[in-house]
């Protein structure tokens, strides 16, 4: 059989209009229980706080004055003199900045929805001891839920924090279990490690994953790796013409320290003010090192042991 | 000092997830720890005629393999799957590379203890004709466990670092010294508490090297570390931890050279030594997940060695770029 080509999101936040139909969308085909307590965060409209076992989209909102916004525009246009790897229209070919739409000089709103960035060179696949995790024909990172034994090394291996165990999926005081009110439904795949599919159910039956389909405003977008990488080009050449320096792309590089992502975004400010980390590495990319550094450490312990039989009296 | 950050976080939220792993693994860390130690024991105590500290460190080694074993179980989502640690191997996984160790160092020991238990049941063990077949599979199962003890002391700081919880990754290059020193110290100190001082000198030697390469360890690789990363080392439970750690190494050390040759101290010492080891896996443990909690810990180490790539000409690898 002849290998589909890898597949990928494109999720262009400059568009997001925050609406979580995509969390919702995720939530429901994948069955995925509800994630705590239903409590307000005060985090702007984002009461789902996170990625996790049950929460595979997830919206961020971030609100912004003038100065974030003055200082996101700086920072954005110190990657573009830094002459990091660009294609499409240059951006030196940049009117002048003020006239950008659609924000007003003193407020913004940030929405991004995040997903698991399907890494080219995977910490939690790499980690996981059992092979539940694995690479499907679409280049995406998947767990089998009938093989992982839940040892929880995945988590500690996913540079984004998006692979978690799934517990009870609740907390008290609605920590019942049934379908009447004021009780939980059954919370499936518990004490194994979940994490987003890429719908590979959907995948195989040639469908669009639940929330791209789902999108309103085309913000999270589905395709080729290809050909997602080279829209996210296109679209942040487009905003630089039109004067908003802010936009950057984050996973599109293959250089990384993960060797690119299969879910690239296009942010509107640094990454860690939407939680990504700003230097991700894959874990295994220092495992050389560290088996070395460890052969030579336990050759000290025989070392120490064989002097200790040929001087201990 | 660490010249002062600047950043914006989400809310202060963990970028990184802590590991769901409860006080079992710092647990198996210290027990695994013993084992190896016990097993490298065992086998010098066989080559070089030691009945007794053989005998005491092969039955130390498999009660730590025991409840090791039992506690990393325990810890697991699925205990009842336990054995798909064994369904394959994994090079890129140590915790992988780590079943696999255990496993062989097991198997080695479980023999030799058969044997030790037949010489202590006065062979009435009901082995019939397998007993001659036990006996001469023992020496050379002594020596099989020796050679994955090292490497099961030792692996456990693999498995730690190579992860992206931004403390156990900052100490990649140095934790596996600190974990076979600890492990040293740790089965030298059983060993000093079993085993009568006529016999135990091997474990006396190995605990004063053991102490001796867990305090340079420790140093090195705290000075080696991104300042930030390693602040956890030092502030709260974790640093309270250590601390006591580097005290009661500090102490045991001293007791053994002043007076193991005389048995209470050389009890209390191995007391000591085994309380330290119990201490540094319990604060490198909690050092890690700490470092999880605060997104502080992920982006400010990030960003520094981003920038110092930057300045350094190095700007094509950098995961947000302009097109
Ligand atoms: S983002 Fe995390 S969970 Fe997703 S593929 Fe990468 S390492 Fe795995
Ligand atoms: S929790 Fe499951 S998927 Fe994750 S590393 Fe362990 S076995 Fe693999």
């Amino acid at each position: 059989m002849e290998q589909p080509p890898r597949k990928g999101f494109f999720t262009d936040t400059s568009i997001c209009i925050g609406c979580k139909a995509c969390e919702v969308a995720c939530k429901e085909w994948n069955h995925n229980p509800r994630d705590g307590d239903l409590e307000l965060t005060g985090m702007s409209y984002d009461n789902t706080v996170s990625l996790g076992a049950s929460t595979w989209r997830h919206v961020a909102f971030v609100e912004q004055g003038r100065d974030a916004i003055a200082a996101a525009r700086t920072s954005g246009r110190a990657l573009v003199s830094l002459g990091m790897p660009s294609v499409g229209a240059p951006a030196s070919a940049v009117p002048a900045p003020d006239v950008a739409p659609p924000d007003t000089p003193e407020f913004r709103w940030l929405m991004a929805s995040d997903v698991c960035k399907h890494c080219t060179h995977a910490g939690c696949l790499d980690v996981c001891p059992t092979g539940a995790l694995f690479r499907t024909e679409f280049g995406t990172v998947v767990i089998q839920p009938d093989v992982c034994n839940g040892c929880g090394t995945c988590v500690a291996g996913c540079p984004f924090g998006v692979v978690e165990r799934r517990s009870d999926g609740t907390a008290a005081p609605t920590y019942r279990e049934g379908h009447r009110k004021g009780e939980q439904p059954p919370v499936p795949k518990r004490g194994v490690a979940q994490k987003c599919t890429l719908c590979y159910d959907r995948l195989l039956d040639d469908e669009t994953p639940a929330c791209a389909k789902t999108c309103p405003t085309t913000s999270i977008k589905f395709g080729d790796h290809t050909s997602m990488v080279a829209s996210a080009r296109e679209r942040v050449a487009e905003l630089h013409a039109q004067g908003m320096t802010e936009a950057r792309l984050y996973g599109a590089n293959e250089l990384d320290g993960v060797g690119g992502t299969g879910s690239v975004f296009l942010l509107l400010d640094e990454p860690e003010v939407y939680g990504l980390p700003p230097d991700p590495r894959v874990c295994t990319a220092d495992l050389p090192t560290m088996y070395k550094r460890a052969g030579v450490a336990m050759a000290g312990m025989v070392a120490a042991a064989a002097v200790a039989f040929w001087k201990g009296r | 000092m660490v010249p002062e950050a600047e950043f914006t976080s989400y809310y202060d939220k963990p970028i990184v997830k802590a590991p769901p792993w409860g006080h079992e693994i710092p647990a198996y860390l210290f027990l695994g720890g013993i084992a190896g130690g016990s097993g490298l024991l065992a086998a010098g105590a066989q080559l070089t005629g030691r009945t007794l500290l053989r005998r005491n460190a092969r039955l130390s080694a498999m009660a730590a393999v025991g409840l090791g074993g039992v506690a990393l179980v325990a810890d697991l989502g699925k205990p009842s799957r336990f054995y798909n640690m064994l369904r394959t191997f994994k090079v890129t996984s140590p915790m992988s590379v780590g079943s696999w160790i255990l496993t062989a160092f097991a198997g080695g020991l479980t023999v030799t203890v058969g044997a030790e238990v037949d010489r202590l049941a006065g062979a009435r063990l009901p082995l019939g004709p397998l007993r001659p077949v036990l006996r001469a599979l023992e020496g050379p199962a002594g020596i099989e466990a020796a050679v994955f003890a090292a490497p099961l002391a030792g692996y456990t700081a693999v498995l730690l670092a190579d992860t992206a919880v931004p403390t156990w990754n900052a100490t990649h290059r140095d934790l596996p010294f600190v974990f076979v020193s600890s492990a040293s110290l740790a089965s030298a100190g059983l060993a000093m508490v079993t085993t009568p001082v006529s016999e135990a000198g091997p474990a006396r030697v190995l605990a004063v090297l053991g102490v001796v390469g867990d305090v340079v360890a420790m140093k090195a690789m705290e000075r080696r570390m991104d300042p930030v990363a390693a602040e956890p080392l030092h502030h709260g439970s974790a640093g309270t931890m250590l601390r006591w750690s580097e005290r009661l190494a500090v102490a045991g050390a001293v007791g053994v050279l002043a007076g193991g040759r005389r048995r209470p101290v050389a009890v209390v010492a191995g007391l000591a030594l085994m309380g330290a080891s119990a201490l540094t896996r319990f604060g490198v443990f909690e050092a890690g997940i700490h470092s999880t909690k605060d997104p502080r810990y992920v982006i400010e180490p990030q960003r520094r060695r981003l920038a110092a790539r930057r300045a350094a000409g190095e700007t094509g690898d950098s995961i947000t770029t302009a097109g």
